[in-house]
């Protein structure tokens, strides 16, 4: 690893290099070179798309390979050194873009912190109706532990067999979890299209992505708590 | 621009190639050979890499060092179970290996930048021109400091490392441009030291990396030894001699296990011959296909785990796999194919060459670089995941496995003490939940104005490139200010080694110019011989037989010469040479003017 100590010119309507008007583009018409990508940039505009939720996956790796093909460092070799930080930067933005964009829960997790500032990382809570499943299930893990430690092997036994309806109680959950928030992709993108600058849109807007914070608060603790069944009875 | 060849270093062989027109191609050695052994010796004469070393492991095996790449990024801790294999002596000095080698202390940096010198000096006589840019081949599964060590590798041979670029990746390279593939691939690639499995989506000319896994502790080295200890234990108990102190016996023993396992690829059946010291005799061992793959098969089978978790990673069944491409030289072995098959049910691909495919794959990446190919893309992603120490010895992952690189990761700090103006960052690579179970890639202490607990805002940028090479950047977001980091890496040279190793290089410099002068003096002998034998084959009739014989042994001289000597034997040899087969050269030309002019009048000619 090493370290770089030059910093990049900050992304502004005029090219870093000749001064000229670029107007959003990414390449100066004036002198063809590349221009940083802008950090206000959010990811949906990066691909030129509006911030729907539903996004077809062929149609975004198609602009990822486009825009790959404009800011990649291979086409950089050989050019300034200005022009390559700069393309350093852009492939890095744009790699992260796609990484979030591709998956859905990443794509509305984003959607959240650009529409409501919610935290990066959305903190697990566990569903109100699984709370009893839940603590039956703590005291059955521990059993399953206790079980494995004093090499008891019908307690363990049974334990696992009760840890693995468990699961499937957990799973049909986060599937549950899941088609509500598929649902709540379809009515965002409606208010996305009808655009509406009134009262009715704004408080839409905000029960929707409320609705599908708390649910992706569900999914995140339902998430965690299969992955540590997986591990136990692995 | 500048010229840029492709560099496979491995840890058995190296390679060198260039971009003939559309074709990437092998630069030869004089002897029509591809590939450069990755070995150096120490002898009273100086060093020598490549065959002439090859020929030195049994006889001079303390002073011989190969499989160097096992070594590349690491420290002694890293390798104390196969030290035993190794007749070489290691040390370690501020967490990097030291080879004791001659009268000196050298890195894998360092012996590596000799093998690498070797390529130069090739491709140098081949295209009659000096070459400063190179693109070198890592395993995929290579972290920080392996890439690290690779490019200061390049740096002290004296060539600027434009790309590092993963084996199989380049490989695929190869692979698409010739077979023009749409679809997805899985490249397995089992070399001599490690193993790479690589997943790769081929569209429309871009190359996209789904996920990568490997061990770069795993290889056909590892399947030698196997042999080597069923020999060792027959020493021992029929003939109660052990290797321990005897390096010679020891590499002897390394020497036939790994020519047995290459035989087996082909025969069912190897037999192992070794003279023994101490008046002991011959040790004879025939060792079979089977009895091989039973040794081996444990070792086969680790390679599938990671298999296995490249494809849940890129969200993929073996099913899901279009083509299953085979790279390096033990992927020959019909055990490794039958289960690479078993894993993807489809029969891999093996028709391109598994030595030379990956230097072939940099030569295109070169290409791509010169700006020559513009329709071809690679985008890679990162192995391992980038993290920071956090409280209570946690990794706190920064930027996941399987991220396309370039990336970059943004991490807040702040201080929890008034006053405090420093904070210590510890950088990781590993997919552990601790941070002592992962791969510590460096510390630095990020300087803070003494302001009140929490105040200070410092924004710290670890920014991974298009080689998956770390670089890290802090700003104070306060202030805007820029603030300069010094790295200290955990298993690495510092830039400060790094000039000294350039500058000791140009010691180096005179034997070099040896080397280049002996190449091209056996590139000389070599034209000279074909030349020679292409006569006698022609006229050798027209020599009387005394001027034969004295051809003949003229012939095994420059040959014997080639072998090991400088290019003023070499010289020597051919001139010999050339005089013992000046008269037939002399009664050939004449001949060959006879018949020109046969049926023909003065007139005419």
């Amino acid at each position: 690893m090493g370290t770089v100590k030059k910093e990049l010119p900050l992304a502004r309507s005029m090219c870093w290099h000749c001064q000229s008007d670029i107007g959003g583009e990414y390449f100066c018409n004036q002198c063809v070179k590349v221009q940083p990508l802008s950090k206000d940039m959010d990811y949906f505009t990066c691909f030129g798309l509006p911030r729907k939720l539903n996004i077809d996956a062929a149609q975004l790796q198609t602009k990822f390979y486009e825009l790959s093909r404009v800011f990649h460092p291979d086409f950089f070799e050989g050019k300034s050194e200005m022009e390559r930080a700069v393309s350093l930067a852009n492939s890095a933005t744009l790699n992260q873009a796609y990484r979030t964009l591709k998956d859905p829960i990443q794509r509305v997790e984003y959607l959240l912190r650009l529409e409501a500032g919610a935290a990066k990382d959305i903190p697990g809570k566990a569903p109100a109706d699984l709370f009893e499943a839940i603590l039956e299930m703590q005291e059955h893990l521990e059993e399953f532990h206790a079980a494995k430690a004093q090499n008891d092997a019908e307690t363990r036994a049974r334990a696992r067999e009760l840890l693995r309806s468990a699961m499937k109680t957990l799973e049909a959950k986060r599937a549950a979890l899941e088609n509500r928030l598929a649902e709540l992709f379809q009515i965002w993108d409606k208010l996305v299209e009808r655009h509406a600058h009134d009262q009715a849109q704004t408080a839409a807007e905000e029960r929707t992505l409320k609705e599908m914070r708390d649910l992706l608060s569900e999914r995140a603790y339902v998430t965690n708590m299969l992955q540590n069944l997986t591990e136990a009875l692995a | 621009m500048a010229r840029i060849v492709g560099i496979d270093l491995g840890t058995t062989n190296s390679l060198i190639a260039y971009m003939k027109g559309k074709t990437p191609t092998v630069i030869p050695g004089p002897e029509g050979r591809t590939l450069v052994p990755s070995i150096v010796a120490y002898t009273p004469s100086g060093f020598l890499t490549g065959d002439a070393a090859k020929e030195q492991l049994v006889r001079n095996p303390e002073q011989t060092v190969y499989s160097v790449k096992r070594f590349m990024g690491k420290g002694l801790a890293d390798v104390t179970q196969e030290l035993r294999y190794f007749p070489f002596k290691l040390t370690e000095q501020n967490g990097v290996i030291r080879l004791q080698i001659g009268n000196q202390s050298l890195t894998p940096p360092e012996i590596s930048a000799m093998v690498l010198k070797a390529l130069k000096a090739r491709a140098e006589a081949f295209f009659g021109e000096e070459i400063r840019k190179a693109v070198i081949t890592v395993p995929a599964y290579f972290n920080d400091s392996q890439r690290q060590a690779t490019k200061d590798a390049g740096k002290i041979a004296g060539l600027e490392v434009v790309r590092i670029v993963n084996e199989p990746t380049a490989a695929s390279l190869a692979y698409g441009l010739q077979k023009r593939t749409q679809g997805l691939i899985a490249v397995y690639d089992l070399g001599g030291g490690t193993f790479d499995i690589s997943i790769l989506k081929l569209k429309s000319g871009i190359f996209e990396v789904l996920a990568t896994n490997g061990n770069t502790h795993l290889g056909g080295d590892d399947f030698d030894r196997t042999l080597v200890d069923v020999m060792m234990q027959d020493l021992k108990t029929k003939h109660g001699l052990s290797v321990e102190g005897r390096p010679e016996l020891q590499q002897e023993l390394r020497v036939r296990a790994e020519q047995a396992k290459c035989r087996l690829s082909s025969d069912t059946e190897a037999v192992v011959e070794v003279s023994l010291p101490d008046g002991k005799g011959r040790y004879r061992r025939t060792f079979t296909r089977s009895e091989l793959e039973k040794l081996v098969d444990d070792l086969v089978e680790k390679t599938l785990a990671p298999c296995r978790q490249a494809l849940a990673d890129a969200a993929l069944t073996a099913t899901d796999v279009d083509e299953v491409v085979l790279v390096g030289g033990s992927t020959r072995m019909p055990l490794v194919q039958q289960r690479v098959q078993a894993l993807f049910g489809k029969t891999p691909h093996c028709e391109l060459n598994p030595d030379e495919v990956v230097a072939l794959g940099a030569a295109v990446q070169a290409d791509i670089l010169s700006g020559g190919i513009q329709d071809m893309l690679l985008l890679d992603v990162t192995p391992l995941t980038l993290g920071i120490e956090t409280m209570g010895g946690v990794m706190s992952s920064l930027i996941r496995r399987n991220t396309t690189i370039p990336t970059s990761a943004k991490e807040l700090f702040t201080t929890f003490v008034d006053g405090q103006t420093s904070v210590d960052i510890h950088i990781l690579q590993g997919e552990r939940e601790l941070a002592k179970d992962n791969r510590s890639l460096a510390r630095f202490q990020l300087k803070i104005p003494p302001l009140p607990a929490g105040v200070p805002r410092i924004e710290v940028t670890f920014m991974l490139d298009a080689n998956g090479i770390l670089s890290v950047t802090a700003r104070d977001v306060r202030t805007g200010e820029v603030q300069s980091i010094e790295v200290k890496p955990s298993y690495g040279l510092t830039d400060q080694e790094v000039e000294r190793m350039i500058r000791d290089s140009f010691v180096y410099a005179k034997q070099d110019i040896q080397e280049r002068q002996r190449i091209e003096a056996m590139n000389e002998a070599e034209s000279m011989l074909r030349a020679t034998e292409k006569a006698l084959a022609r006229a050798g009739n027209l020599a009387t037989p005394g001027e034969r014989t004295a051809i003949q042994e003229a012939v095994a001289n420059p040959k014997s010469a080639m072998a090991g000597a400088g290019h003023r034997a070499i010289r020597e040899a051919i001139e010999k040479l050339d005089k013992a087969s000046y008269s037939l050269a002399d009664k050939l030309m004449n001949s060959t003017l006879q018949e020109a002019l046969k049926d023909k009048k003065l007139s005419d000619v």
